[in-house]
């Protein structure tokens, strides 16, 4: 007899739409005014985007195996941040320069981690730690402790505002979904795709079977680079000021999104779809426990908590008996 | 037939012979620019300040060897230290302190045992259940401690800080104690048994190791390391923060790598880990005798151990070429 079970996107989803409407009942909360509520989702949507387009990279990586995982998205983001923030100047012709100087930087910082692993045999999660220490201090040096720059009001303008006076939804959140989509098609639809999920069940027979292993790691952390550096750009079109701690806060939340998102961390299954759940899901979580003003300690102490339950629901490996 | 003591030999049969070398250049430099670092008190007050960070990369070798990973180590450091900072207090008699060690300990023990429960018995991910615990453990941490204060009595504190058995700082014999139970554990069924989980854990079920078992006890044992180190720590700076155990997790996963133990489990020993963790701190050391502008200070770190990690792995492609 086969199991009943709920795919672990929809899953997250579900559970991200029951912890919205549970939040109606919270003091200083929306209450029945749908009309607040509806601004209220608006909004951690919007906060969601950063966090689920920071995490496609992650995806990518930990979908590859081979413990892939990119530790170094977060420093990349801040750096991508402040070189646009830099190069804009507040300046709207600038914009396209800065959005490929951001890509670009990304995917170079992506393929000395793919290069490291590839070649030097270092495993991912050290070599792309300091990396992250290297940039960190790169970043150090470039600002000297002030940055002085600015963002283009097209940024602001295409990123954090409405997309018209009559439909309220954010550009960011549209930015979001045509990226999804892109990402569903290269996941899905391209050999890049297939050959990403075949070395992440099993590199020895995707070698066998004509895969260039070697090509797919390097491009893979070139891609998870690139994306950060996305990540980055969009950042500091929402926040508009830059911070030597900008994409910190991302990176292990990254993670959690593509392990609550139902990709396996040891690679080869997962979608960007529940990607985007989850960080849909660890947004709505974090800013419910900010509006209910609880001291630091018990909402990390909740968040872990209720990390541990997400994961214990849909995160479990197979039994050593079989 | 003799066997040839080829460089693969070595590397797979001495995992600890790399960080050896490394540690060995490190003291050299570290010499060179401080002269009197092997006097009594400079060896001892660099010794002290490695011990916290040794006793939590033990702890995270261990669980690499068999097969896991363990974020949530600087979680437990920092529970430890707000436990002795707020219940010892800077008032605090010996007979409390060593009572509160114990508890620590137990403490230690049972963060360990909560992420070996999740991750042994309801089989999660290591990776993702010790992030998720490290939340639990520094909330808690700072739950006890919201605000950096507190502390231990100084005399105590000094028994840490001085005490130089037979002239050598203390450290030395934590690290003598350690390499003597590892050499003892390693040859036991356990030891064995350890590097077959870590190795290929359905393979070891196969034959019938008791798998969940020795999972569940790797992240008690570094449990329990990570609170040692704790004490040392609190002993150390003789005052309690919630966050000091910060940076001790990624650090401590740094030093296991460049000591020779492998990600992907079952390689690796405690020795070579011991010398990485000795190696980030000398490397430390030299950065701030060298007088670099602070500005570089984080970038020139970065790069150094970046070509630690990258060593190893440029003499293998070499190698590779020219066979």
């Amino acid at each position: 007899m086969k199991r009943f079970r709920i795919s672990p996107p929809i899953a997250a989803l579900i559970l991200a739409v029951i912890l919205f409407l549970l939040s109606g009942f919270l003091p200083n909360s929306y209450g029945s005014n749908v009309k607040v509520a509806l601004s209220q989702a608006t909004n951690i949507l919007r906060l969601s985007v950063f966090l689920g387009v920071i995490a496609a990279g992650q995806t990518l990586v930990i979908i590859s195996g081979f413990e892939g995982i990119d530790l170094s998205a977060g420093s990349v983001v801040t750096l991508t941040a402040i070189l646009t923030y830099v190069l804009v100047k507040g300046e709207n012709n600038m914009v396209i320069l800065a959005l490929l100087v951001s890509l670009l930087v990304g995917a170079l910082i992506g393929l000395l981690n793919g290069g490291g692993i590839t070649y030097l045999r270092i495993s991912p999660f050290v070599m792309t730690l300091s990396m992250a220490g290297v940039v960190t201090g790169a970043i150090i040096i470039l600002n000297h402790g002030n940055v002085s720059g600015k963002v283009a009001p097209i940024m602001t303008r295409v990123i954090a505002r409405p997309i018209s006076q009559s439909i309220p939804i954010p550009g960011a959140i549209v930015i979001w979904l045509i990226f999804g989509v892109l990402m569903w098609l290269l996941l899905e639809r391209t050999t890049f795709g297939k050959h990403l999920f075949a070395i992440g069940v099993n590199r020895v027979a995707s070698k066998l079977s004509g895969v260039n292993v070697n090509g797919m790691n390097l491009a893979t952390y070139s891609l998870a680079g690139l994306l950060a550096g996305f990540g980055g750009f969009l950042l500091v079109g929402n926040t508009g000021v830059v911070l030597i701690q900008l994409g910190q806060p991302f990176l292990f939340p990254s993670i959690a999104a593509v392990a609550v998102g139902g990709t396996l961390l040891s690679g080869g299954k997962g979608s960007y779809w529940g990607t985007m759940a989850g960080a849909i899901v660890l947004t709505l979580i974090t800013s419910l426990l900010t509006t209910m003003q609880m001291p630091d300690s018990v909402r990390r102490m909740v968040l872990g908590g209720t990390l541990l339950v997400l994961i214990s629901i849909y995160g479990r490996q197979q039994a050593l008996r079989q | 037939m003799k066997r040839r003591l080829s460089w693969d030999y070595l590397m797979i049969r001495y995992p600890a012979f790399f960080p050896f070398i490394l540690m060995i250049l490190s003291v050299a430099i570290n010499l060179f620019l401080q002269p009197n670092m092997l006097e009594r008190e400079t060896l001892n007050s660099n010794m002290r300040v490695f011990l916290p960070l040794i006793l939590v990369t033990v702890g995270q070798a261990i669980v690499l060897i068999g097969g896991g990973i363990d974020i949530s180590v600087g979680g437990v450091v920092s529970i430890v230290n707000t436990i002795l900072a707020t219940r010892v207090g800077l008032e605090g008699s010996p007979e409390q302190m060593w009572q509160f060690v114990l508890i620590s300990l137990l403490a230690g023990m049972l963060a360990g045992s909560v992420n070996g429960f999740f991750i042994a018995y309801l089989r999660l991910q290591p990776i993702i259940t010790t992030y998720a615990t490290s939340f639990l453990y520094f909330g808690l941490a700072l739950f006890i401690l919201p605000n950096p204060g507190g502390g231990i009595y100084a005399d105590i504190a000094n028994l840490y800080r001085t005490s130089t058995p037979l002239g050598l700082p203390l450290a030395f014999f934590v690290i003598g104690g350690l390499l003597l139970i590892w050499a003892y554990i390693s040859s036991t069924r356990y030891g064995k048994y350890l590097f077959a989980v870590g190795g290929k854990a359905n393979a070891a079920y196969e034959t019938a190791v008791p798998v969940t078992r020795v999972q569940f006890s790797i992240y008690v044992i570094s449990g329990f390391m990570a609170a040692l180190a704790g004490i040392a720590i609190t002993m150390l700076s003789g005052s309690g923060n919630a966050e000091i155990g910060g940076q001790m997790t990624l650090n401590s996963i740094t030093a296991a790598v460049i000591g020779g133990n492998a990600f992907s489990g079952g390689i690796g020993g405690v020795a070579g880990p011991i010398m990485g963790a000795m190696t980030l701190g000398l490397i430390q050391n030299i950065i701030s005798f060298a007088h670099i502008n602070t500005w570089w200070e984080t970038l020139v770190k970065a790069l150094i151990i970046v070509l630690a990690l990258a060593v190893p792995g440029i003499i293998a492609l070499i190698r590779r070429r020219r066979a």
